[in-house]
């Protein structure tokens, strides 16, 4: 087993502050990252390309003395106390730690309509993610959909791309985006970034109070069907990227026994969670952008260092940016319709085929689970955990190690030495 | 620039080096990457190796996910759409 002061789960804006503040500070650190490279899915495809921040903040990161980046390793289970086993793809290995800092990040959260199992659906970042891995996109059809600022960004990207983006629609209604919008003036830097994105989009359609109902196709996407007040159209297109905003990724946190609440991850002001020797730091802790996430971060190594002093003059930025978030929060509230999309025979959960219909004569997510399988496949309820805490107010427990499928080896190597109990975990 | 060789469910195709299995699949017209347990064509959603829908067989190795595995020299694709 190798053994490190401090250990940070996530190389996304989060884990790589942290883990340059703690380093900085003196301490022996070691982060563990399911990537190619450090970055998240924010600055995916590495840091040092994506802006002159996340360049910097790789640059620390690499030049760090004491810390050692662990690429490609996915942290499978909590072992003994202090202890994780993890994932390589030279094979299974235990990492011990003496402090614990989360930086796991967020997913996509989305919702099922009929046809979103369709291929061509994708999410929003999804699609983002897809076409950075090479996915080819030119003079392809999108429909861009969902929620949020991202899929003004990602729209962009996507006629950069060669995309015909058809139409952006935004669930969220022009009320909220104007109250929103007139804020925006006083915060010159996000002002700047909006007019860059709206030079991109040009002409490219944008419909406030509008989503996607339905997806037409038989073994691929063809049309969809949009909702704008009154007014119901098909759109023909060969891609739709359809996305909700983020859910934090805290299902290690949960294994670890950290209190979770409205799926973030519990913290105090010093980004501690509720079990001892365990931070918490970025989107895992609340979904409040990459300005919260290095904040944050950073806050994190320097407690989890033992320099509480150096923390304190980021308490304002982290504060202010969690402002930004709640009002971000606030302008893309999820309208009730989107809760009613799903018809009996929509599926949710689509590892294991659960209709709408065979879950929602159930009262939890326990009983769903026990009686269809939901949230019993590969994806380990990620994504029909969240949608049904959309569509039936469901709250995802139960949440076991291994948290991420994992080859048997891994797990017979480790067990004969460990407490991972096979017959109950797996 | 940089090529490399893979061969999705028997035919050779060359892609851009450093570009997924995933986007390998969609240059050669493969547009499902699984079926689902009741029949129905999947593919890619998430894009972050969290949905498992784009899992495929790669090099024999089941279950592999095509949209974060890069493609290497000689890689053997196969669709469980194509079985």
């Amino acid at each position: 087993m190798q053994r490190f002061e401090i250990v940070v789960v996530g190389a996304g804006p989060a884990g790589i502050a942290a883990a340059v503040s703690a380093a900085e500070s003196g301490a022996q650190v070691c982060v563990l990252d399911a990537g190619a490279a450090p970055g998240g899915q924010i600055w995916r495809g590495g840091a040092e390309r994506h802006s002159r921040t996340a360049a910097r903040w790789a640059t620390r990161l690499r030049q760090g003395q004491q810390i050692s980046v662990q690429q490609n390793t996915q942290v499978v289970a909590p072992l003994a106390a202090g202890e994780l086993l993890v994932e390589r793809p030279d094979g299974p290995q235990s990492i011990g730690y003496d402090r614990l800092i989360l930086a796991t990040g967020a997913r996509e959260l989305l919702l099922p309509f009929p046809g979103w199992t369709l291929p061509g659906v994708t999410g929003v970042g999804g699609l983002q993610a897809l076409i950075k891995g090479g996915v080819p996109i030119k003079g392809r059809r999108v429909v861009v959909a969902g929620s949020g600022p991202l899929l003004l960004a990602v729209a962009a990207g996507l006629r950069r791309s060669g995309a015909e983006v058809r139409l952006i629609a935004e669930q969220s209604d022009w009320a909220r985006l104007l109250a929103f919008g007139a804020q925006l003036p006083l915060d010159p830097a996000r002002l700047l970034q909006a007019l860059r994105l709206r030079a991109t989009l040009g002409r490219t359609a944008y419909r406030a109070g509008c989503w996607v109902e339905q997806a037409h196709g038989a073994e691929q996407l063809e049309a969809v069907t949009l909702r704008h007040g009154a007014q119901r159209w098909r759109e023909p297109c060969e891609q739709l990227a359809c996305g909700f905003g983020l859910v934090p990724n805290s299902e290690l946190a949960a294994t670890l026994g950290c209190a979770i609440n409205a799926g973030a991850v519990v913290v105090d002001y010093a980004q501690q969670t509720s079990v001892s020797g365990i931070l918490a730091a970025g989107e895992v802790a609340g979904i409040a952008g990459v300005e919260a996430a290095l904040a944050e971060g950073a806050i994190a190594g320097y407690i989890a260092a033992g320099r509480p002093a150096q923390a304190q003059p980021l308490l304002a930025r982290r504060a202010a940016a969690r402002r930004f978030a709640r009002r971000l929060e606030h302008t893309f509230a999820l309208r009730a319709e989107l809760r009613q999309l799903a018809s009996a025979q929509t599926i949710v959960c689509r590892c294991e085929d659960v209709h709408y219909a065979a879950l929602a004569e159930h009262p939890s997510w326990r009983s769903a689970k026990i009686h269809t399988r939901c949230g019993m496949g590969p994806c380990q309820g990620r994504i029909c955990g969240a949608a049904t805490s959309v569509l039936f107010g469901w709250t995802p427990e139960s949440i076991r190690p291994p948290v991420a499928p994992v080859a048997l080896a891994t797990l017979i190597t480790t067990s004969s030495a460990h407490s991972i109990n096979l017959e109950e975990h797996v | 620039m940089a090529k490399v060789n893979v061969v999705i469910n028997g035919r050779p195709i060359s892609v851009a080096a450093g570009s997924s299995v995933a986007a390998a699949l969609a240059l050669a017209g493969v547009t499902a990457t699984r079926r689902s347990i009741t029949g129905a064509a999947r593919a890619p959603v998430c894009g972050i190796g969290v949905c498992y829908e784009c899992r495929v067989t790669i090099n024999g190795q089941a279950h592999r996910l095509s949209c974060q595995v890069a493609c290497a020299e000689g890689m053997q694709v196969v669709t469980d759409a194509a079985l």
